[in-house]
C-alpha cells in the first residue's frame, strides 16, 4: 500500500470513509433538528452549515490550521490529551474533512426529513411510539434515499478535497498525502504519466460512485 | 393559562382543554359518557380538529396537565389515513399493538370486522381510500386505546367509498365498548353514528347531551336550516311487497317508508328533516303524503328572516317542522295546539 499510486488512493478512501461515517452519525441529529425546529436560530444554523460550500478551501484551511495547531484552542488541548499534534496528522484531516463536507451530509438528510409527512409521525406517536422510537422506526426507513445521497456525497466530496488538506495536512506519505495531493505532486515534478494514471482512476471512480447513487435513487423513486 | 387534561373513568370521560392563540382560543370543560360514540359537530373553523388534537396531545404540548402523546392511550383516526408507507397492512396494524402490550381485542376479530383478511400483505399505496381508512381504524383499535378520536374519517372519500365504509363504522358502534369522539360537519353522518352530541362554536361547547335531546333543541343556530331535524327510534313491522313499503312503529304511531326492512332489527334510526315536515290544523284528505301524524305544538322559535322552527311532541318523540312565519301567524300556532304533521320524507339511518 505504499506504492506511489495506491498509497495515496487508499489513504483518500480511508479518509473519505471515516468522514462519511462520522458525518452520518453527527449530521443526522443536526439535520433532524433543522427539519423540525421552529427556532429563530434556524436560518443562522443553516447558514453556518452551508458556509463550506461558499468559502474558498484556503479560508477554511487557514482557520482550521490556527484552531488545530499546537497553539490553537483545540490543537493545544489535543496535545495535552495525546501528546501529538492535530495538524499534519490523519486525525486532523478527518476533523477538517468533516467540517468541509458537512453541508453535503446535512442538506440531503434535512431535505429527506422535511419531506416526511408530519401527520405520519403524529400517527406513530398516537399509536404509542415515543419520539425516539418513531424516529428510528418511521422517519429513518422513510428517509433511506436521503441517507444514501448524504453518504455518497460526503464520501465523494471528501475524496475530491485539495485546498483544506494541503493547508491542514501538508504532504506526508502514508499520513496526509491523499490522492489529490499526490496528483499535484506528480504534476509539479512533471511526472505526467503517473498524474494521468491517478487522475483517470479518480475520474472513473467518481463516475461509478455517482452513477450507482443515481441508479439506486431512481429505483427507489419508482417504488 | 393553557390546560390539557383528559381523564377516562369507568363511566365518564372528562375533557378539560384550554388553549390561547393570537387568533383563536379554545375553552372546553365537558364530560361525555365512557360508552358509545360522541359526535363533535360544528361549522368549519369552530375548533373541532383543534380540540381533537388537544385531546391527543398533538397540540398544546406545554399546557399544565399535559402528558406525552405516546403515553396517553388515545387512538387517532385522521381525515386522510396516515399509514406507514414502508410497512404492509399487517405491519401497520401491528405497529400499535406491539407497543401497547397484549391488545384487548383479538387481531383476527378486528381483521374480520373490518374486512381486511385479503389485504394484509398489500402496501398502503395499493389500497383505495376506503380500504386505507379501514386499516387505520384496525390499527387504532389494536393499540388498545382508552379513547378513540376520529377526525371526519369519511370526508376524504367519494360517496361510493363513504357508503362502503359506513357499514363498518356501524359495526364498530355496535360491537365496541371503547368510547369514540367522532368529528363531523355532516348532520346525516352524526345522526347515523352517534349516541351523544357535543356542539362546538368558536372554541366553546355550546350544547352537550343525548343525540335525540340535542337535535330537538330550538335555541342553537347551527341546528337551523338544513341541519334542522330529529332522529326517532322505530321498529319495522310489516313489509308490503306490492308497493315496496315498510311500516315502522314508533312511540308516536306508524310511519311508512320505501324499501324493505327486517322486522328482526328493532330500533332503527329514522331521520326526519324539518324541511320535510309541514303542518295542517285539520287532517288532510286526498293527499299524496303517506305519513300524517297527530301531534301537539311544543314550542315555536324564529330561525330566520321569514322562517320559524316548530317543535312537535308526538308520543315520547319530537319532530321539527320548518315553516314560514306567515303560516305560523295565519294558523296562530302556539304551545299546546293540536296539529297534523305531514311527513314528506324519512331516511332510515341504519
Amino acid at each position: 500500500m505504499d506504492s506511489p499510486i495506491f498509497g495515496p488512493l487508499w489513504l483518500s478512501a480511508q479518509l473519505a470513509g471515516v468522514t462519511m461515517v462520522l458525518l452520518i452519525i453527527l449530521g443526522t441529529p443536526l439535520a433532524w433538528w433543522l427539519s423540525q425546529t421552529e427556532s429563530r436560530w434556524k436560518p443562522a444554523a443553516q447558514a453556518v452549515v452551508a458556509m463550506p460550500i461558499v468559502l474558498p478551501p484556503t479560508v477554511l484551511g487557514f482557520y482550521l490550521l490556527i484552531l488545530l495547531g499546537p497553539q490553537g484552542a483545540i490543537g493545544s488541548w489535543w496535545v495535552q490529551l495525546t501528546g501529538s499534534t492535530l495538524t499534519f496528522s490523519f486525525t486532523g484531516l478527518v476533523i477538517a474533512s468533516c467540517i468541509y463536507s458537512l453541508p453535503f451530509a446535512v442538506q440531503p438528510l434535512q431535505n429527506a426529513f422535511e419531506s416526511l409527512s408530519q401527520q405520519t409521525l403524529e400517527f406513530a406517536w398516537t399509536q404509542g411510539a415515543s419520539k425516539v422510537d418513531a424516529f428510528f422506526t418511521v422517519a429513518v426507513p422513510l428517509s433511506l434515499r436521503g441517507f444514501v445521497t448524504a453518504a455518497v456525497l460526503s464520501f465523494a466530496h471528501t475524496l475530491g478535497e485539495f485546498g483544506v488538506v494541503l493547508m491542514v495536512g501538508g504532504n506526508i506519505p502514508g499520513e496526509t498525502r491523499v490522492i489529490s495531493i499526490a496528483i499535484y505532486d506528480q504534476v509539479e515534478m512533471l511526472n505526467y504519466s503517473s498524474a494521468h494514471q491517478m487522475s483517470l482512476m479518480l475520474i472513473v471512480f467518481a463516475f461509478c460512485v455517482l452513477l450507482a447513487m443515481y441508479l439506486v435513487n431512481r429505483r427507489w423513486s419508482r417504488l | 393559562m393553557n390546560e390539557s387534561r383528559t381523564v377516562v373513568s369507568d363511566t365518564h370521560v372528562a375533557l378539560q382543554h384550554t388553549l390561547h392563540r393570537d387568533d383563536f382560543s379554545l375553552h372546553v370543560d365537558v364530560t361525555i359518557p365512557a360508552k358509545g360514540v360522541t359526535g363533535l359537530f360544528g361549522a368549519s373553523g369552530s375548533g373541532k380538529t383543534t380540540l381533537l388534537r388537544c385531546i391527543a396531545g398533538l397540540e398544546n404540548r406545554n399546557a399544565s396537565g399535559s402528558q406525552p402523546v405516546h403515553k396517553r392511550g388515545i387512538g387517532y383516526v385522521f381525515q386522510e389515513p396516515q399509514l406507514f408507507p414502508h410497512l404492509d397492512v399487517h405491519g401497520n396494524i401491528r405497529f400499535g399493538s406491539k407497543r401497547n402490550g397484549s391488545p384487548q381485542l383479538d387481531e383476527q376479530r378486528v381483521v374480520k370486522m373490518l374486512g381486511l383478511a385479503n389485504l394484509l400483505h398489500r402496501k398502503p399505496t395499493e389500497l383505495s381510500g376506503g380500504e386505507a381508512q379501514r386499516v387505520a381504524i384496525a390499527a387504532v383499535l389494536l393499540r388498545s386505546p382508552q379513547l378513540i378520536l376520529m377526525d371526519e374519517p369519511l370526508a376524504s372519500l367519494d360517496q361510493r367509498r363513504k357508503d362502503e365504509l359506513l357499514p363498518y363504522l356501524d359495526r364498530l358502534h355496535d360491537e365496541l365498548s371503547v368510547p369514540v369522539v367522532y368529528v363531523s360537519h355532516n348532520i346525516d353522518e352524526v345522526s347515523r353514528l352517534c349516541d351523544h352530541l357535543l356542539l362546538i362554536d368558536d372554541g366553546k361547547i355550546i350544547a352537550s347531551g343525548g343525540l335525540h335531546e340535542v337535535l330537538a333543541r330550538l335555541d342553537i343556530p347551527i341546528l337551523y336550516g338544513r341541519n334542522a331535524g330529529t332522529v326517532i327510534l322505530a321498529t319495522p313491522e310489516r313489509y308490503d311487497s306490492d308497493f315496496n313499503l315498510t311500516r315502522f312503529r314508533f312511540s308516536g304511531g306508524e310511519l311508512q317508508v320505501p324499501g324493505e326492512y327486517d322486522a328482526r332489527s328493532p330500533n332503527l334510526r329514522l331521520r326526519i328533516a324539518a324541511s320535510d315536515v309541514s303542518l295542517c290544523l285539520a287532517r288532510p284528505q286526498k293527499t299524496t303524503i303517506l305519513n300524517i301524524l297527530p301531534a301537539e305544538v311544543d314550542d315555536v322559535q324564529p330561525t330566520g328572516p321569514s322562517t320559524d322552527l316548530v317543535r312537535l311532541a308526538i308520543g315520547d318523540d319530537f319532530l321539527l317542522a320548518q315553516v314560514t312565519r306567515l303560516s305560523v301567524t295565519r294558523l296562530d300556532l302556539k304551545k299546546g295546539d293540536p296539529v297534523f304533521a305531514q311527513v314528506k320524507s324519512v331516511t332510515v339511518r341504519r
